[in-house]
């Protein structure tokens, strides 16, 4: 994209815009905020590469500071400390109006006293767009959105649906380097909001900008994203494309935060080969492929497994796996699985999510002893 | 809530028959009337001053006191402007209204928006002033506009009159247009400036149009305070009569017809006025193009 304000100072090191480099750059920021006498830290130090094109998800529970991160993004605060580059351009206080992101807010914030065509066309004439450029290009976004047809009319007369697509349109039409995206499907219902999420994944192929995307919705974040980062308490806790994410969760905060997981206290043994030997609840032993570098023999862990790669049975497993016996404790037929509630002594459960794949058969009732197993390579070890 | 009480008293005479104790019944019957009529008691309340301004510019009067019925008549409004001195009176507090209208509207704009969005020094012996202004007694503040002006040697006259109505009408509009501020969304004004409006653009393309009705409502209060302000112009007004002081002149030699034609036209302008701004508002909210 091109620059478009020629009236900040330039920052030393910035030249023209380059066209490798990330397209967002944020490092060592820190977002505090004076809460009466004490001050809160909502962003605590963070560093971000955030590439062009695309699809980057801030994923976090509320106040964990993902949506002041996007703030001091689009410019609407300044960072304590820290640095803000977009393409390789140091914004660091350079105000929001002279920012070339733009933002797609929760409440949409279209202004009402404006019709659909006039709120879109809104960025552009501030830009001093010629008058029949910005009829077209208005026109061709409200078509991209599906709301050509709607061009005459006041946001209110909208539904939520529309107004949050006239709220993307007015953005993209802007053509700005990057978009923001502050939970924009917060919302709609849940119908509406899965067929936005394939549309937002489609438009942005389409114009191929680079997307921000900030959501509590863990679910939202791993089928739309590019690469997630996690966040809590104002901090990356992980980085990394969604299946990394939820198969190899890095901290206990990913491990729980992302879908379900079973989190079981271990002790380490020994080493057999590549694997190593945990023990865990009673005596039971799991294997693990992988174990943090600080950990050695005999230091207590917490091992992470999916309740979907648990598989339950009444024979005892054989091979190389995670052997833990135990007795169901509850269980749930949820219709395309059953979840079983195992307790494995220790005052520890596991949950397992079976597929009922060949009929609703219930492999153990309540009370029947079952054996758990699990490959290797499907449970991490965490540092307790 | 009337519906209920009627059914109630209908089930109790239909079933409990004999036994319903009559001032119970009595009781019920009274309070329906109330809910019925008070409404319309309340509405004429009201209105009748108003009806009987604008029905009394059409009398035929045989003295000089409009007051006694004698027959129908257009003569008061074909020569609606005879009296000279009526017309520059009306003159004149038109043009002190529109003055205030604008000068409070403007000021208060200013005002209400400081008090709804920042916070500063003097902030609240701000609004404390502001409150004062609009519950002092109208006499009192006269009184000290009076010897404010002398003290400092202004002769009162045209334009004190119009710097006294401001006084007294900036708080109104100040009040209602920060109302307005406090309930605004802030993420318009950022959406704005998101999308490459400046601070000055941002206020005059988002922030001044969502005000407006606010900012209009102020003001029209303003004409209506000022239009019809007698106590503190009396003080400050000097040689200059104004329409509320010229009746209080006349009521001793009689007041003529006209001023009956003029309030009726005035009150026709302002319910104008508010029809339109009814039907306005009804346009935008069920438009659909």
């Amino acid at each position: 994209m091109a620059p478009t304000s020629t009236t900040q100072p330039e920052a030393p090191e910035a030249g023209a815009a380059p066209a490798a480099g990330p397209a967002i750059s944020l490092a060592g920021v820190v977002k505090s905020f004076r809460a009466g006498s004490e001050t809160v830290r909502a962003v605590d130090g963070v560093d971000l590469e955030i590439e062009r094109g695309e699809f980057f998800s801030l994923l976090g529970p509320s106040g964990c500071g993902k949506t002041t991160t996007m703030r001091v993004i689009a410019g609407f605060e300044d960072p304590t400390e820290g640095v803000v580059r977009l393409d390789g351009r140091d914004v660091t206080g350079v105000a929001a109006n002279h920012r070339d992101v733009n933002m797609v807010f929760q409440s949409y914030a279209l202004f009402p006293h404006m019709s659909v065509a006039d709120n879109v066309a809104f960025g552009l004439r501030r830009k001093r767009v010629p008058k029949a450029e910005v009829t077209r290009r208005v026109g061709r976004i409200l078509d991209l959105v599906e709301l050509g047809h709607r061009a005459r009319h006041r946001p209110s007369q909208l539904s939520g649906g529309q107004q949050q697509r006239v709220a993307l349109a007015r953005a993209l039409v802007n053509e700005p380097s990057a978009l923001l995206l502050d939970e924009p499907l917060g919302a709609l219902d849940l119908k509406l909001r899965q067929s936005m999420q394939v549309e937002l994944k489609r438009i942005q192929r389409e114009v191929g900008i680079t997307f921000v995307y900030v959501t509590h919705d863990q679910g939202e974040a791993l089928t739309m994203s590019d690469r997630i980062a996690v966040m809590n308490n104002g901090v990356v806790e992980q980085l990394g494309v969604p299946a990394e994410i939820y198969e190899r969760p890095a901290t206990r905060f990913v491990a729980d935060f992302i879908g379900t997981s079973n989190l079981v206290r271990g002790v380490v043994r020994a080493a057999t080969g590549d694997l190593w030997k945990v023990e865990v609840a009673d005596g039971a032993t799991a294997l693990a492929a992988e174990l943090p570098g600080t950990v050695t023999t005999g230091s207590h862990i917490h091992l992470t497994v999916r309740p979907e790669k648990v598989r339950i049975g009444t024979d005892q497993p054989e091979g190389e796996v995670s052997r833990v016996p135990g007795t169901v404790a509850e269980t749930v037929y949820m219709g395309a699985a059953t979840h079983y509630q195992v307790d494995i002594g220790g005052g520890e459960e596991i949950t397992v999510y079976q597929q009922n794949a060949s009929g609703s058969t219930l492999v153990a009732a309540r009370g029947e002893r079952v054996w758990l197993s699990w490959r290797p390579e499907h449970s991490y070890a965490l540092p307790s | 809530m009337s519906i209920d009480v009627h059914s109630q008293g209908a089930t109790g005479s239909g079933t409990g028959g004999g036994t319903a104790p009559a001032a119970v019944r009595g009781r019920a019957r009274r309070r329906i009337d109330w809910g019925r009529y008070h409404t319309w008691a309340v509405l004429a309340w009201l209105f009748a001053p108003i009806v009987f301004m604008i029905v009394f510019s059409f009398n035929d009067p045989a003295g000089r006191h409009n007051i006694t019925w004698q027959g129908f008549t257009l003569r008061w409004y074909q020569n609606a402007f005879a009296h000279t001195e009526l017309n520059e009176a009306m003159l004149n507090s038109v043009s002190i209204a529109l003055l205030s209208m604008v000068i409070a509207g403007g000021l208060g704009t200013l005002l209400g928006l400081a008090l709804g969005r920042f916070d500063f020094r003097g902030k609240q012996l701000t609004n404390l002033v502001m409150f004062a202004a609009i519950s002092a007694p109208e006499v009192v503040l006269g009184a000290a506009l009076l010897s404010t002006f002398l003290m400092m040697n202004v002769t009162t006259g045209y334009w004190t009159t119009v710097i006294a109505h401001v006084m007294f009408c900036v708080s109104f509009v100040a009040i209602t247009v920060r109302a307005r501020v406090i309930t605004l969304d802030p993420r318009l004004e950022e959406a704005a400036r998101d999308l490459g409006a400046g601070p000055w653009d941002t206020f005059r393309l988002v922030t001044l149009p969502m005000l407006f009705p606010a900012i209009m409502a102020g003001g029209l209060l303003a004409f209506a305070l000022s239009i019809d302000d007698y106590i503190i112009t009396s003080f400050v007004s000097g040689d200059v009569t104004t329409f509320p002081l010229w009746i209080w002149g006349a009521t001793r030699v009689g007041i003529p017809p006209q001023v009956n034609v003029m309030g009726t036209l005035l009150f026709a302008v302002g319910l104008l006025l508010a029809v339109v701004n009814i039907a306005m508002a009804r346009r935008r909210a069920t438009a659909k193009d």
